[in-house]
């Protein structure tokens, strides 16, 4: 091997070793599956007993200091509101955390469900996070650190609950907003969030998650007319934190029927893996490559007679 | 500028003013060896000026406005459509476009197809701004932009494909400078500096590879985290990010073509004849490479749809109007680049080229924005959005013009009488004996 050939070579295995170092270990960390904490908290949503009395949205706004809403919280005509040429009914934004919506099924009574961050055990939005803003406390919460967050928005077009929302009318220090299960004034200290305190129905119940899944299979067995024989989050993208009985199917109240079970990082690691194979491969595949191109012209003078030839084949093909 | 040569005006092209035989000052290489007047004059005698004039009166203010009122000024501020056009189109169809420079870099330097070499530095030079004026877009579609350096020096999330894409965008876009910076060095006439790029070139265009593979697949990745969001013919979670890095390949070899068309006929003064004489010759050469590139990206494509079982769809309007994203964008320039190479007709080539942009343009676009949340509604974006968007696209084409014409980009910088002398030296040599010079002039000197 010439002088110059391995000095390219030694050049072009330097910045790709570089490179691999830039690249660390990137995505080891999150290949096992995590099933949540096991004390983690959680809470289960009963639709059958929701009336649509909106209190949980009034003391929701009121523990997270939120500002006041366009119309109060006693009125009912929100339900009615639809945007988006009328498919889309009211969502989380950043003056509410959560919102409830009716929903008509068929041949039924009219449900209303309860929006809010679903606290994911293995969130979407923290494994899309490229500052690491977003983490899920061993209580179950899913927070966020504003003070990292550097607005690209990945998160919200990864939370396949349409949860993050985004303050857009800030200039100087946008934020995402989105339901911290109460963390800071609640959670931290065991005690259920504002929404659960309020609620008249209990149609919410907070308690350890494990605990919950266990009520949730004895009510559906002990009222097996009033309920679909599904927990809604118990399984649904690696689990969640809330999880919902409905008394009808779940497409019909605006869920997505089939999620899948497997979290969204999955659908990502593929490609995350194949990351390290290329950083190791690429340097040696291509400089390779290179000093095949060479050795086939030689180093003399027939070089530029042998370029030439080339070049008209490249023409004129 | 026509007139002006028509009149006796030459453009600079080497350190020495001819009429005097005094070196150009930088001032002077800046107006081109005009006068001031005579620039001034050029300038505004160009329509094109005067539309880039009404386009920057319109859409400057625009941006001050965003950044004085926050996004939710400039856009409908969707919580559904959290990336609207500000990264559906300029990062999303700007990178891919940009992929020039590392195909040109690895034909040329790694293959050793130095045919290719009178366009080799239009094509680096189209990479270095894509990249950038993506990073301008990402700084106008961000949050908070002045926090951009966080995911390198403040808070890591190694395990997001964004952190991917943002080291990689950052170290490739050092990387282009360097590469470009070659020209650069020729313009102010730094021989230490060019020769140091020319040395460490091949390991340039190594990590450029690597770079590039990757950022342009995770570009795709991205879309990964959204699988319920994206319509199933777009989303295809084992092959996304191969999809967007194969169909990169012909989006940056013919945006190279269409480039050197629009350089070709407005800027036909800038061009020596290595540029102008090798033209038709490299399109065809390139277009033989795009055609290939979207053969493999039309069957990969289909083999997603396959894999995933996803031929009911294309039943579907969905399906036609995947079909026709297929047909139109993909196959069609298939079919004209066939024609051209075969019957060597640049003109049809370059028609393809253009088609294959938009086609791949599109492709992102309907990724990103149209076929996006398929299930919920469809985001038209806010007009100040678009007007922002063309205004950066506009700014784009005037930094790209502003280089053209200085930098020995499509002309070849005529060396002072004492380089050349250097330079035959070298060519006299026997390449192995010539030490640490001869790494300068890794690219022969024909």
């Amino acid at each position: 091997m010439s002088g110059i050939s391995r000095r390219r070579f030694l050049a072009a295995s330097v910045a790709g070793c570089a490179a691999t170092t830039l690249a660390g270990p990137r995505k080891v960390l999150a290949s096992a599956t995590f099933t949540g904490y096991p004390d983690g908290m959680g809470v289960l949503v009963d639709l059958t007993r929701c009336v649509g009395c909106r209190s949980c949205e009034a003391a929701c706004n009121k523990e997270q200091k939120l500002p006041a809403p366009d119309r109060p919280f006693d009125d009912m005509s929100v339900f009615d509101e639809t945007f988006h040429g009328g498919k889309q009914k009211r969502r989380p934004d950043e003056n509410a955390y959560t919102v409830v919506n009716r929903y008509n099924p068929e041949n039924a009574a009219p449900v209303y469900r309860k929006v809010q961050c679903n606290h994911c055990n293995e969130p979407a939005c923290l494994s899309s996070c490229f500052v690491n803003a977003y983490t899920k406390t061993e209580e179950g919460a899913v927070v966020y650190n504003s003070k990292v967050c550097v607005g690209c928005r990945t998160c919200m077009v990864a939370c396949p609950f349409h949860v993050p929302a985004y303050s857009y009318s800030s200039a100087l220090d946008p934020v995402i907003k989105k339901c911290i299960f109460c963390y800071d004034t609640r959670l931290k200290k065991g005690l259920p969030p504002a929404c659960v305190d309020i609620c008249p129905q209990e149609a919410l119940t907070f308690g350890k998650r494990k605990d919950l899944i266990k009520i949730g299979h004895q009510r559906i067995e002990t009222h097996p007319g009033r309920y679909v024989d599904h927990l809604y989050g118990e399984k649904e993208l690696g689990g969640t934190s809330w999880m919902y009985l409905a008394p009808v199917a779940f497409d019909q109240v605006g869920f997505d029927p089939n999620p899948g079970n497997e979290p969204i990082i999955s659908h990502v690691k593929d490609f995350l893996s194949t990351v390290p194979m290329v950083l190791a491969i690429w340097p040696a595949m291509f400089t390779g490559f290179h000093l095949l191109a060479k050795k086939q012209k030689g180093d003399d003078d027939h070089e530029h007679d042998a370029e030439k030839q080339h070049g008209d084949e490249g023409g004129e093909q | 500028m026509k007139n002006l040569i028509g009149w006796g005006v030459k453009p600079v092209d080497s350190h020495v003013n001819e009429k005097n035989d005094k070196p150009w000052s930088l001032k002077e290489k800046l107006f081109l060896g005009l006068t001031p007047g005579q620039y001034l004059g050029q300038a505004l005698r160009n329509p094109f000026n005067w539309i880039l004039g009404i386009i920057f009166a319109v859409g400057l203010p625009l941006i001050a406005y965003r950044y004085l009122f926050g996004l939710g000024a400039v856009t409908h501020a969707s919580n559904d459509y959290p990336w609207g056009l500000f990264l559906g189109f300029g990062l999303f169809v700007m990178v891919p476009l940009s992929a020039s420079g590392f195909l040109l870099g690895t034909t040329v330097e790694i293959f050793g197809r130095h045919d290719f070499e009178p366009i080799e530095r239009l094509a680096l030079l189209n990479g270095l701004l894509g990249y950038f004026f993506a990073v301008v877009y990402l700084l106008v579609d961000l949050g908070q932009p002045w926090r951009l350096p966080y995911p390198m020096f403040v808070s890591f999330g190694p395990a997001a494909v964004l952190f991917l894409v943002a080291w990689h965008v950052a170290t490739y876009l050092s990387v282009q400078v360097a590469e470009v910076s070659v020209a650069f060095f020729e313009w102010i006439g730094w021989l230490g500096g060019k020769r140091f790029i020319r040395r460490i070139a091949i390991g340039l265009t190594v990590s450029g590879i690597i770079l590039s593979t990757l950022h342009q697949g995770a570009l795709g990745a991205l879309f990964n985290y959204a699988p319920g969001k994206v319509h199933p013919l777009w989303y295809s979670a084992p092959f996304q990010w191969i999809h967007f890095f194969c169909s990169a390949i012909p989006a940056g070899l013919c945006m190279v073509i269409v480039v050197s068309t629009v350089v070709k006929k407005t800027m036909a003064w800038r061009c020596d004849s290595n540029f102008s004489d090798n033209l038709d010759r490299c399109t065809l050469g390139l277009a033989k490479g795009a055609s290939m590139a979207l053969i493999t990206y039309l069957v990969i494509k289909f083999i997603g749809v396959a894999h995933d079982n996803e031929w009911g769809y294309l039943a579907t309007g969905w399906g036609a109007w995947f079909l026709l994203e297929m047909a139109v964008g993909v196959v069609l320039p298939i079919i004209l680049f066939a024609y051209a190479v075969r019957h060597q007709v640049v003109k049809l080539a370059r028609l393809g080229a253009i088609i294959t942009v938009f086609g791949i343009a599109l492709n992102r676009l309907n990724t990103a924005l149209i076929a996006f949340n398929w299930q919920l509604y469809q985001e038209i974006p806010h007009v100040f959005e678009v007007i922002v968007c063309v205004t950066i696209f506009a700014i784009y084409v005037v930094v790209y013009r502003f280089l053209l014409y200085r930098l020995p980009i499509l002309y070849s910088w005529k060396a002072l009488p004492q380089e050349a002398l250097a330079a035959e030296a070298v060519k006299a040599a026997p390449i192995r004996s010539t030490g640490t010079p001869a790494g300068a002039m890794y690219r022969k000197i024909d």
